[in-house]
């Protein structure tokens, strides 16, 4: 069978859905390529490298389609060319149907199989078609370079010679792949990274990548992740009042914001609104990441780059991966051979769609004739469900001396009741006890007292030394001997010389390996 | 010497204790802790020697002398010659001489005040030291006193056997696991209320046959107490029996009317009781379970574990060894059996001069004594700044490079966190598998002391190093670079 890649035609639209090494590989599994002229130029491979490659060039859209059973592209294809398929020939593209059900109908009229690159489910054994994850991770990156390039200083702070300049503050809002991304370009340069994602899970990827969590505390938990497939859910209103207090927070500190928050099949949230930007200081950037389906930030404007009354740069370009056309026509090929290699299991260049696979099935959105999305609910979840996780709230200074006083107060009054009981004991005992017995009593407690408050302070290295050296002191029964011995009674002599003898043995031997033990503790 | 005097000597002596047991805060002035300690016993024993009714002839003076001499001999032979990995035995079997000596001078005061007793008014007067102390009691003190010495008898004795069977098991004289007589607790609590009749037969004017039976009793009690107490509890063992041979020491005070036993034997029995506390805590366990014995029952069963243990050479071990970066070595009992200690400073040294970043972790209960890592190491000339508790390292497990078990098990169980089941859920554990790699250094596939399956060892990231711990990590040294 024959694979044939059309020449994107969209105005920003660098990327290519093949290249010459791509093109290898498909080729291993049996299949034919074609591509139309022109149409890795863009992105710099050159119809001579595709040639080499083994890849025949046509002329014309028409031609490519008519001579391909499986036609790959980038971009949702366009009305012309949906009409030139036909019954037995697959898409593959990025199809986003639920926002095209226009183009749905007509394909599905046409009877031609699509298979939709951003419909491939968020399993482990998907990622390598994870076309998606491959953009954001591009736009991610990207991102973070065009801020750089429309940000008047460094990211890194440096004390040079001619002064001093402060590092760069990076708010990354929405942990997703282009968010971490970012985030990790960020924190490469040397900014200092805060990130803020709705879904509390995440904050360890966060962390892992090196920049710092923005802890929102509220107490309605918010569904976990895996129950949505990985991507995050629409948030309840009082939940983003509280986010947008802490942004508001956050605005007036911040260089750089990047917006990556999306939810599937809904308008991007307004997340940085207009009396945020107006707090940033002059020359600081926005970064809209979300532009396409009408920004996260009220001031984004699709495709351009606008400056705020305030001097704030705000830009929502919507083509980030195609400004990196040669890297992310590399990922994306790769992520189009995966799928084909996924439905040429026999490698004999012959399609089987097969609709029991769950990849396969969750990306298929018509086939033979039938719209056949949305899928069901894949049978393997995205992601282990989390455990919440319990986060060590930050607490203000007032809530820590309220705590304080209490810890105090209970302390006292733990104290007062032991304290108590042990008195009312020992009135007890002084009650029915001799005075010589009394006077010695009270000896005995204020020792267990003593000891009760030094040995708190033992190092916990020191434990072993601590035991010889007790041992070595409980030694002291020697004196208990010593005072008998003296009486005239032969069988008093005997044990008593006995017990002086164990007791020296105890005294010495503890003692001397105490010292033993001791002198080998050194520093470094 | 005067009465005076000795108790001036007395007081000194206390002090200089208080001052040993505090100075044990820090490595240093532990050094100068022991010194206090050592004087503060020559003041006791030799004012003690000289004072009144001690040396009352020459013939006791001299009994005294070849005594003291014959035991300082034996003291020094043993704590010289003693290996550092056999220090658990040797403190338990010092254990059980005080709770011997306990019970001997229980015996004597109780002739002593048979004897004074038999004795007529003229005679009484005579008397100096202990028999005049007795001599002077009115018949209340006499009754209080006949508890103080049933009760040292039986701390004692107690004290006496339940030494005597640790020493066994520390040394591997008695098998380690926990065993009990048909009965179990039973026989305990039957011996302890046994023991509790004859002290009231004793002091209603019963004979010594009462002391005599107690004795025996007591004897079982620390016999089947200790026995029933598994393997790795045994730290916690050591130090109860060491608060136990203190408070023997306060009860012969009390006896005697000697305030330095009573003060002494108080810190001591304080301080023993403080450490088992510690111990359990850092075990989770309470105390009551541990000293009645054994694991408590499991709820359920276990969790099954997946994966297989797979094994690994020593130039694969080396090989991440110079790859790492930053190196964390967990020592359990394994280590000072296998004796590797030096072997391991060899290595930790070794990696310290290629610029890695080498600590140690010490689970507060690694080993059979407390603090017994830490002294193995110390011996092996591992600095101490580098030896850290649970608490200081456990956070940076998820930075380390490579984690190295040598001869640990429990202390290092996933399971403690993940299987609510397991006999040791809840007990705090270093969590070794939040590394990116592990090798466990192990003799084979078997269970540890606790007889606990460790899913640790079928982690994707560990890897089984097995032989024995010294071979290992030798075969090791010429690999790094």
């Amino acid at each position: 069978m024959k694979i044939g890649v059309l020449r994107e035609r969209g105005d920003r639209e660098a990327r290519v859905a093949m290249t010459p090494e791509s093109a290898l590989a498909l080729q291993k599994l049996g299949y034919d390529c074609v591509i139309e002229t022109g149409a890795g130029k863009a992105a710099g491979f050159a119809d001579d490298a595709y040639r080499a490659a083994g890849v025949s060039v046509v002329d014309t859209p028409d031609a490519l389609i008519e001579a391909s059973d499986v036609i790959a592209k980038v971009r949702p294809p366009e009305a012309a060319e949906v009409e030139k398929l036909g019954p037995g020939k697959t898409l593959i593209s990025f199809f986003y149907p639920a926002q095209n059900s226009a183009l749905l109908e007509q394909v599905k009229a046409k009877g031609a199989n699509v298979i939709a690159m951003d419909m491939v489910p968020r399993i482990s054994r998907a990622q390598k078609m994870d076309a998606l994850s491959s953009m954001a991770n591009i736009a991610g990156y990207r991102a973070v370079i065009e801020a750089g390039n429309n940000f008047g200083r460094f990211f890194t702070g440096q004390v040079t010679a001619a002064g001093k300049v402060p590092p760069a503050k990076v708010l990354v809002i929405g942990a997703g792949v282009a968010g971490l991304a970012a985030i990790g370009t960020a924190t490469s340069l040397g900014a200092i990274t805060y990130a803020f994602d709705v879904r509390p899970e995440v904050a360890e990827q966060i962390e892992s990548m090196g920049a710092e969590f923005v802890f929102l505390y509220f107490k309605e938990s918010q569904q976990d992740g895996a129950a949505t497939g990985g991507y995050a859910a629409p948030s309840s209103p009082e939940f983003r009042e509280k986010q947008l207090e802490k942004f508001r927070e956050l605005a007036p500190e911040i260089d750089i914001v990047i917006t990556t928050a999306l939810i599937p099949g809904r308008d991007a949230p307004k997340l940085w609104t207009a009396d945020m930007v107006a707090m940033m200081k002059p020359g600081s950037v926005i970064i809209d990441l979300a532009a396409e389906r009408g920004g996260n930030c009220d001031l984004t404007v699709a495709d351009e780059r606008i400056v705020s009354e305030n001097g704030v740069i705000v830009i929502g370009y919507t083509d980030f991966p195609s400004r990196m056309a040669a890297q992310s026509s590399t990922l994306y090929s790769t992520n189009i051979r995966h799928m084909m290699t996924d439905l040429t299991p026999a490698k004999d260049g012959v399609v089987v769609h097969n609709m029991e696979d769950d990849v396969i099935r969750g990306a298929t959105v018509t086939k033979d004739g039938e719209i056949t999305f949305p899928p069901p609910p894949p049978k393997i979840k995205a992601i282990a469900a989390q455990k919440p996780k319990e986060k060590a709230k930050e607490l203000t200074p007032e809530e820590k001396r309220a705590n304080e006083v209490a810890a105090f107060k209970a302390q006292t009054k733990n104290q007062a009741i032991l304290l108590g009981v042990a008195t009312v004991l020992l009135l007890i005992v002084g009650a029915y006890a001799p005075a010589s017995f009394m006077s010695h009593f009270v000896v005995f407690v204020l020792s267990c007292f003593i000891g009760f408050q030094v040995i708190w302070n033992v190092s916990h290295s020191l434990h072993t030394p601590l035991m010889a050296v007790t041992n070595a002191i409980s030694g002291i029964v020697i004196l208990g001997a010593l005072l008998q011995i003296g009486s005239g009674n032969w069988l008093v002599v005997v044990l008593g010389a006995l017990s002086v003898l164990v007791a020296t043995i105890n005294i010495v031997g503890g003692f001397l390996v105490t010292r033993r033990m001791l002198a080998m503790f050194q520093k470094s | 010497m005067t009465i005076g005097i000795v108790s001036a000597a007395y007081i000194s002596a206390a002090v200089l204790f208080i001052l040993s047991l505090g100075g044990l805060s820090g490595q240093e002035s532990a050094k100068r802790a022991v010194l206090y300690g050592i004087i503060g016993m020559a003041l006791a024993v030799i004012a003690t020697f000289f004072g009144p009714g001690v040396a009352t002839s020459f013939g006791i003076g001299l009994i005294i002398l070849i005594m003291v001499a014959a035991g300082s001999i034996a003291g020094y032979y043993v704590a010289s010659r003693v290996q550092m990995t056999e220090m658990p035995q040797l403190v338990a079997a010092l254990h059980s001489f005080v709770g011997l000596a306990a019970v001997f001078i229980g015996y004597n005061a109780h002739i002593e005040a048979w004897r004074v007793g038999g004795l007529d008014e003229a005679a009484r007067a005579t008397l100096e030291g202990f028999s005049a102390i007795l001599a002077h009691k009115d018949p209340v003190e006499l009754a209080i006193m006949k508890v103080e010495v049933f009760l040292g008898v039986f701390i004692g004795a107690v004290t006496f056997t339940g030494s005597v069977v640790a020493f066994g098991k520390l040394a591997g004289k008695v098998d380690g696991k926990a065993k009990k007589l048909p009965g179990g607790h039973m026989l305990n609590a039957g011996a302890a209320i046994l023991s509790f009749l004859l002290l009231l037969a004793y002091c209603n004017g019963a004979g010594v046959w009462t002391l005599m039976l107690m004795t025996l009793l007591a004897f079982f009690i620390g016999y089947h107490l200790i026995m029933g107490i598994g393997g790795a509890d045994m730290p916690v063992v050591v130090s109860m029996l060491n608060s136990y041979s203190g408070w023997a020491a306060a009860a012969i005070g009390f006896t005697l009317g000697n305030d330095l036993l009573i003060v002494t034997g108080a810190l001591v029995g304080s301080s023993g009781a403080i450490l088992s506390y510690i111990m359990c805590k850092a075990m989770n366990r309470s105390f009551i379970s541990v000293i009645l014995g054994g694991f408590g029952g499991t709820t359920g069963p276990a969790m099954e574990i997946e994966g297989e243990q797979i094994a690994i050479d020593a130039e694969g071990v080396a090989n991440a060894l110079n790859d790492a970066d930053s190196v964390i070595i967990v020592p359990g009992y394994g280590m000072a059996v296998a004796q590797a200690q030096q072997a391991v400073s060899e290595l930790t040294r070794k990696l310290r001069a290629a610029g890695k970043e080498v600590r140690f972790a010490i689970h507060p209960v690694a080993g059979r004594l407390p603090g017994h890592m830490n002294v193995l190491l110390a011996e092996a000339k591992v600095p101490y700044d580098i030896v850290m508790e649970m608490d200081e390292i456990n956070d940076d497990f998820p930075n380390t490079d490579v984690v190295i078990v040598i001869g640990s098990n429990d202390i290092v169980n996933p399971a403690a966190q993940e299987d609510p089941n397991s006999p040791i859920a809840g007990m705090p554990v270093l969590e070794v598998w939040k590394a990116k790699q592990v090798f466990v250094s192990k003799r084979g596939q078997g269970t540890g002391y606790s007889g606990i399956e460790n899913p640790l060892f079928y982690k994707e990231n560990t890897r089984m190093f097995y032989g024995d711990a010294k071979k290992s990590v030798s075969e090791l040294l010429p690999m790094i670079k």
